[in-house]
């Protein structure tokens, strides 16, 4: 179920991307989509990876991954070393989300930005009726355990882009049955019935 | 030393091979030995470089020594660098004793061994006389090279020098330079062979004899610097060598004075002390920033290789950090470069014992490359 649902992310992203380009995945997991970009799209991957056991399924996959971690080592990049840098659903994971963003920035021409969505309605909900913090597919942590120290919306990510002057090129909106264009006059709707957001930036 | 030469395989190098002391060398032997078979397409050959003292004998059994090779834990049939699928070649080091060109060699203008009328070398040399080996074996390009500690120095020169040489690249546990702290302990090492009266100024070889007693100690700090400090606890900690309590002498009380002592004693069977003396000068030496003059980042440029670095968590002799180095420089580049940390307490030995996780990345990552430069060389 979960490998569907990166599936379609994936998907999403891998079609933003134009054939031959040089993309750093960050926070790559398993390879799956730098297998996916390398296969499909002839595209030139790194990845860079904190996690051992991720790490060593890329190597097994001969998947270029560097060991280490986005929050104290992307400085090794040179600047603008990449077309894309890509940060699927990890941004909410940092200690500070708005230093490593102005670093993927910094390394890639463009920086392809996956959120999961706090203003998602069912999210909403979860904490109006319920009382308690939100578990979701896309957040299934309770709150004593989640990774997710910086959760925000995708209203929240398109204000963050607007007010720092960071170019929004696009931005799509995930859901299990469908993906939708995010623009400034459908955001309110958009950011409560979007499961996930993906930014292209920069 | 005790030498059944006949079983070396060897090649005369015809080509003159200019040295970076200024020095020029041609018909000198290169001693190497291969393992498993040259595929018809050419495409398995895969070229390890050995560390300070090792030698060409890398898996099975060490025909001289009569001991095992010193990578049996990860070369061999079925093991991590499988032999019954890949070709494996190493060579023994130029300043080295296991029949390549060395100071122990016979020097043709005085009739008697080099001694230290041998020539100063340094690992491009070294690596520039290996890189004939190829030639000879008829391999164009390398499906992967490989070496620890002096084995992936000599591998980052080996690439730098040879940036078409080799479809992959494993250098683990080394350093692009030599640190201060590594200088100094191989200067420990030089001094205590220099120190022992026997060694004569390199020409203990006029009285068929060794300086036994220097080459021990240096032997014996090698090793210390190759265990973690923890790992050397954790074996020996403060236990006797068979006995209930201490002597109140300067016998080996404890187990890791033993350890050392039985090291140091081993080694000077096998091993020529002016060669420790070469072969540590070039390591001391190694500077790939020096070589060019854009830093680490320009020895990388054009690389089409694809490199995989390793270092361990508790090796202190060449540390995470100075792998790490070696990333960044290669990232900085544009290469294709892997990383792994391996957690382990044993230490920059690491490589050399049966570490399992390193192995099975050591497996993966080859096996991986193999089926990549098998649809490269289809297309």
């Amino acid at each position: 179920m979960k490998n569907l649902k990166m599936k379609k992310e994936f998907k999403v992203i891998a079609d933003l991307l134009p054939n031959g380009t040089r993309v750093l995945d960050v926070g790559c997991g398993d390879g799956s989509l730098m297998d996916l970009l390398t296969k499909e799209k002839n595209i030139e991957v790194r990845g860079l990876e904190l996690e051992k056991q991720n790490v060593q399924e890329c190597i097994y996959k001969g998947l270029p991954v560097i060991q280490g971690n986005a929050e104290t080592e992307l400085y090794q990049f040179p600047n603008q070393s990449f077309d894309y840098v890509v940060l699927s659903q990890t941004l909410q994971a940092f200690n500070k989300p708005d230093k490593v963003l102005k670093e993927l920035l910094r390394i890639g021409k463009s920086v392809i930005v996956s959120i999961p969505n706090f203003g998602y309605w069912k999210v909403r909900t979860s904490l109006l009726f319920f009382g308690k913090m939100p578990m979701t597919k896309t957040l299934p942590y309770s709150w004593h355990n989640t990774p997710n120290l910086h959760m925000c919306t995708i209203k929240d990510l398109f204000n963050y882009c607007d007010e720092k002057n960071i170019k929004i090129q696009k931005v799509i909106g995930v859901n299990e049955d469908k993906i939708s264009l995010i623009k400034k006059n459908n955001l309110e709707m958009k950011n409560f019935f979007s499961k996930l957001g993906i930014f292209l930036i920069g | 030393m005790n030498r059944k030469t006949e079983d070396i395989k060897k090649i005369i190098v015809s080509k003159p091979l200019k040295l970076d002391c200024g020095k020029t060398i041609n018909d000198f032997p290169l001693a190497y030995e291969t393992y498993g078979t040259l595929n018809e397409n050419k495409d398995n050959a895969i070229l390890v470089f050995h560390a300070l003292t090792g030698d060409q004998f890398v898996t099975g059994t060490n025909p001289v020594t009569n001991k095992e090779g010193w990578w049996v834990t990860a070369v061999g049939p079925g093991k991590a660098i499988d032999t019954n699928k890949y070709f494996v070649i190493c060579a023994n080091v130029i300043g080295g004793c296991m029949g390549s060109w060395g100071p122990s060699n016979n020097n043709k203008e005085t009739n008697q061994p080099y001694g230290l009328d041998f020539p100063v070398i340094t690992i491009k040399d070294i690596v520039k006389a290996q890189e004939t080996l190829l030639d000879y074996l008829g391999i164009k390009k390398l499906l992967c090279a490989t070496g620890g500690s002096m084995g992936g120095m000599q591998l980052l020169q080996f690439c730098a020098t040879f940036p078409d040489k080799t479809f992959s690249a494993i250098p683990i546990a080394c350093s692009a330079s030599h640190s201060a702290q590594n200088i100094a302990l191989n200067e420990l090492a030089r001094q205590a062979i220099m120190a022992d009266p026997v060694w004569n100024g390199g020409k203990y070889f006029l009285k068929n004899t060794q300086p036994k007693n220097g080459l021990a100690v240096a032997r014996m700090v090698g090793h210390i610097s190759y265990l973690s400090d923890q790992g050397m606890q954790e074996k020996f900690g403060r236990k006797l060598q068979e006995k209930a309590d201490y002597e109140f002498s300067f016998n080996a009380d404890f187990q890791v004075e033993s350890y050392l002592r039985h090291q140091g004693n081993t080694f000077v069977e096998r091993f020529d002390a002016n060669s420790i003396l070469y072969i540590t000068r070039a390591m001391d030496y190694f500077d790939l920033s020096k070589q060019f003059k854009g830093g680490l980042v320009e020895a990388f440029k054009k690389q089409k290789t694809k490199f995989l670095v390793i270092s361990f968590s508790s090796d202190w002799l060449y540390k995470t950090k100075e792998n790490k180095d070696i990333v960044i420089a290669l990232n900085a580049s544009g290469a294709d470069v892997s990383y792994s940390e391996i957690v382990t307490d044993k230490g920059h030995d690491s490589f050399l014992v049966d570490e399992p996780e390193f192995l099975k990345t050591l497996k993966g990552f080859i096996d991986s490359m193999y089926e990549k430069f098998k649809n490269e060389k289809r297309i």
